[in-house]
């Protein structure tokens, strides 16, 4: 057994919070500050008093004393909610920033991948954008040049290399974007919430692409929201949970643990947070039982109603809001979306915050864990997954050997759509049913 | 200093020099022509107004408008470059905070682009000195490596110590024009450096603080026929602007790790 590519011991990063919400200072400040620290200090000399904490700055541990090793041709998936320190993890890996303690060993080329398209110039063509974002992700001219055609057949923009990119269409910023990350042949590369932008034929082949990476033998660590890529490219994953190695393993049984960890489960209340600002944000998602109580846990023959809060930031038109019910690895099993029903809300979202319910009926979901996620789409295909799914279980309770007699309900599958079924009788007999519904 | 692992990254230094220089002019008229326009322009409205109404001259029998020119050559690169290394790691954060690169290389950008402009604008000076029928020394060609070195290190050496304190302290932006623009006046540009023969004092600090003042004189004396290099001054130069470049370089790679969590 060889030693491993990466090697993180113990690593810890502290933010000052009020520098953080305040980064620029003014140099006046500073040299008041630094003045009074001065003169506090000759004064604690004088009194003998501990030393206080500079005024109104807190500590905020965003990683808290992590460690982990990565072997040579492993994907290892890193998950956790917004702000548990997976792009902090990224960006002390990528040398972007310094950890405040401990020790990392990378044995190998490293290339990062936190964002698609750093670097792109809006003013420059295509092409030109190949070469500068092949630069910036550390790939040298002579393999640009020698990659570009592979490149440009990947992003599918042959023909408007030569216009400036700012022309682009989303879709093909995007594609050209990750079809030059894509090409980068580092031994180690770390991978940031990437996939979550393109349409979805696209982030499919992406996800191709990143497979075939690791096939080859180069490590990949991949940050994510979406369970399914995780467990599609990973073996194994590590939660982080505020700043914590909540727990790591191969990562099927990780994703699963971090999906239905504890505290929302059973309460059925979920706040969202995301740091991008959007048009539509979801603050709150709760799921209610016919009782009126808010819980995550229902009788199969209970109807689960989904009560959802979100903020519309200004008045918009073309928009539409998504429900998604998945399977507890998240595959989609159906959706709605609110303009099916009322047309009107494509013409026009008015500004404020707003509560809507949904209600999907009871003796649908055989027990079994699941997860609703919440999306946003516009009319040009273009859809927004919200990266929080959230939990709910349908328990054995009610389910359909005491509700329906008289239906049935299958082996295979997630739903039980419950089907009536009828004795058989035989064929042939002297039957009224059939001979009235065999004769004219 | 990780000279090493600056040489890998080399190809970036290059592209990004590149990207800078494409995108100055993309969707302009004048294109590349701007370079030109600006030194040609304060050319005229300085000959104007501080030789035609200020009776300045250069006091060695050098026609005022290229005796100007030469110096404005100097003044703008170093103006430029100081400018635009001390916003570059403002004006490439997102670069910077999602990339790793050895930080030297945004502003050393900064310090080569104003190289082309000045090589640009320098078709100007070759144009009036045939016009003027000036014919530069031989000695002084062949110190011009050295005059530009000095520029190049000076501007940058300050240009990186800008760079840092403006990623933490936005001050530097509101300060750094004024800055410049005072810092015109005491070097010698718009008036040879002899109009200070009277005050030795002023004239050494200028000489000793201010490397750009040395670099002008000399390459007057040299390029343009009259007067002669003076090596001292030169070495001041040369000593002064190593000694910028090595405290910018200090401070920058002291504060330079922590660039992305500040930005």
């Amino acid at each position: 057994m060889s030693r491993p590519i990466i090697e993180v011991s113990g690593i810890s990063k502290c933010y000052r919070i009020g520098a953080a919400r305040e980064p620029y200072l003014s140099l006046r400040d500073e040299l008041a500050r630094k003045a009074r620290r001065a003169s506090s200090a000759l004064f604690r000399i004088v009194s003998k008093e501990p030393n206080p904490r500079p005024g109104g700055q807190t500590d905020f541990w965003a990683l808290n004393d992590v460690s982990f090793s990565v072997r040579e041709g492993e994907a290892l998936g890193i998950i956790g909610r917004n702000g548990a320190g997976k792009s902090t993890m990224l960006k002390i890996l990528s040398q972007i920033t310094p950890p405040t303690k401990g020790r990392i060993t990378m044995r190998g080329r490293v290339a990062s991948l936190l964002e698609v398209g750093t670097g792109f110039h809006p003013e420059l063509t295509g092409r030109e954008n190949v070469f500068l974002n092949g630069a910036v992700l550390g790939m040298t001219r002579a393999e640009i040049r020698r990659k570009f055609d592979e490149i440009v057949a990947f992003a599918e923009v042959e023909k408007f290399l030569d216009t400036p990119v700012k022309r682009y269409s989303s879709g093909m910023y995007v594609r050209l974007a990750f079809a030059v990350a894509a090409h980068l042949e580092p031994e180690i590369l770390l991978v940031d919430e990437v996939l979550a932008v393109g349409d979805a034929a696209f982030q499919k082949k992406c996800l191709g692409k990143m497979g075939n990476v690791a096939k080859e033998g180069r490590t990949i660590l991949f940050v994510s929201h979406n369970m399914g890529a995780v467990k599609r490219l990973c073996q194994r994953a590590i939660w982080l949970d505020r700043g914590e190695l909540k727990k790591s393993g191969d990562s099927d049984s990780i994703c699963e643990a971090y999906l239905f960890s504890g505290q929302n489960m059973k309460s059925g209340r979920h706040l969202f947070h995301d740091k991008k600002k959007h048009l539509v944000e979801y603050i709150k998602a709760e799921t209610v039982n016919p009782k009126g109580e808010t819980t995550g846990i229902f009788r199969a023959d209970e109807p689960i109603r989904f009560r959802i809060a979100y903020r519309v930031n200004r008045n918009i038109g073309g928009v539409t809001l998504v429900l998604n019910i998945c399977t507890s690895d998240t595959a989609s099993l159906w959706a709605v979306s609110d303009i099916d029903v009322f047309a009107d809300l494509i013409a026009r979202r008015e500004a404020g915050e707003w509560s809507y319910e949904c209600v999907a009926p009871g003796n649908v979901l055989k027990p079994g864990r699941y997860l609703a996620a919440l999306g946003a789409g516009n009319l040009n295909g273009e859809f927004y997954h919200h990266p929080d799914l959230f939990p709910f279980e349908v328990t054995t309770e009610g389910y359909w050997r005491e509700s329906h007699k008289y239906f049935g309900v299958g082996g295979g599958g997630p739903v039980a759509v419950p089907m009536r079924v009828e004795r058989p009788v035989p064929i042939g007999r002297n039957d009224d049913r059939i001979a009235g519904r065999d004769l004219p | 200093m990780d000279w090493r692992e600056l040489w890998r990254y080399r190809d970036l230094f290059l592209v990004l020099a590149w990207r800078d220089v494409a995108v100055r002019y993309k969707q302009t008229a004048l294109g590349i022509a701007w370079a030109v326009f600006q030194p040609f322009v304060t050319m005229i409205v300085f000959t104007l107004i501080f030789n035609r109404m200020a009776n300045i001259t250069s006091g060695d029998g050098t026609p005022y408008p290229i005796f100007l020119y030469l110096g404005l050559l100097f003044w703008q690169y170093y103006s430029g470059t100081l400018t635009n290394a001390s916003n570059s790691m403002i004006s490439n954060a997102s670069l910077i905070q999602k990339v790793y690169f050895p930080r030297l290389i945004v502003p050393a950008t900064a310090a080569t682009t104003g190289l082309i402009d000045l090589a640009i604008s320098a078709i100007i000076l070759v144009g009036m000195m045939i016009y003027y029928g000036v014919m530069p020394q031989w000695v002084g060609v062949l110190i011009l490596p050295a005059l530009l070195g000095c520029a190049v290190l000076s501007a940058l050496g300050m240009g990186l110590l800008m760079a840092s304190l403006n990623i933490k302290y936005q001050d530097v932006r509101f300060a750094l024009p004024f800055f410049i623009q005072s810092i015109l006046y005491v070097t010698p540009v718009i008036y040879p450096v002899k109009m200070l023969d009277n005050h030795p004092v002023v004239k050494n600090l200028m000489l000793w603080l201010n490397p750009i003042s040395g670099v002008i004189t000399n390459a007057r004396a040299g390029l343009l026929g009259q007067g002669t290099v003076d090596f001292g001054v030169l070495g001041i130069s040369l000593l002064m602007s190593m000694v910028y470049f090595a405290c910018g370089l200090y401070y920058f790679r002291s504060t330079e790790r922590y660039f992305a969590d500040i930005v």
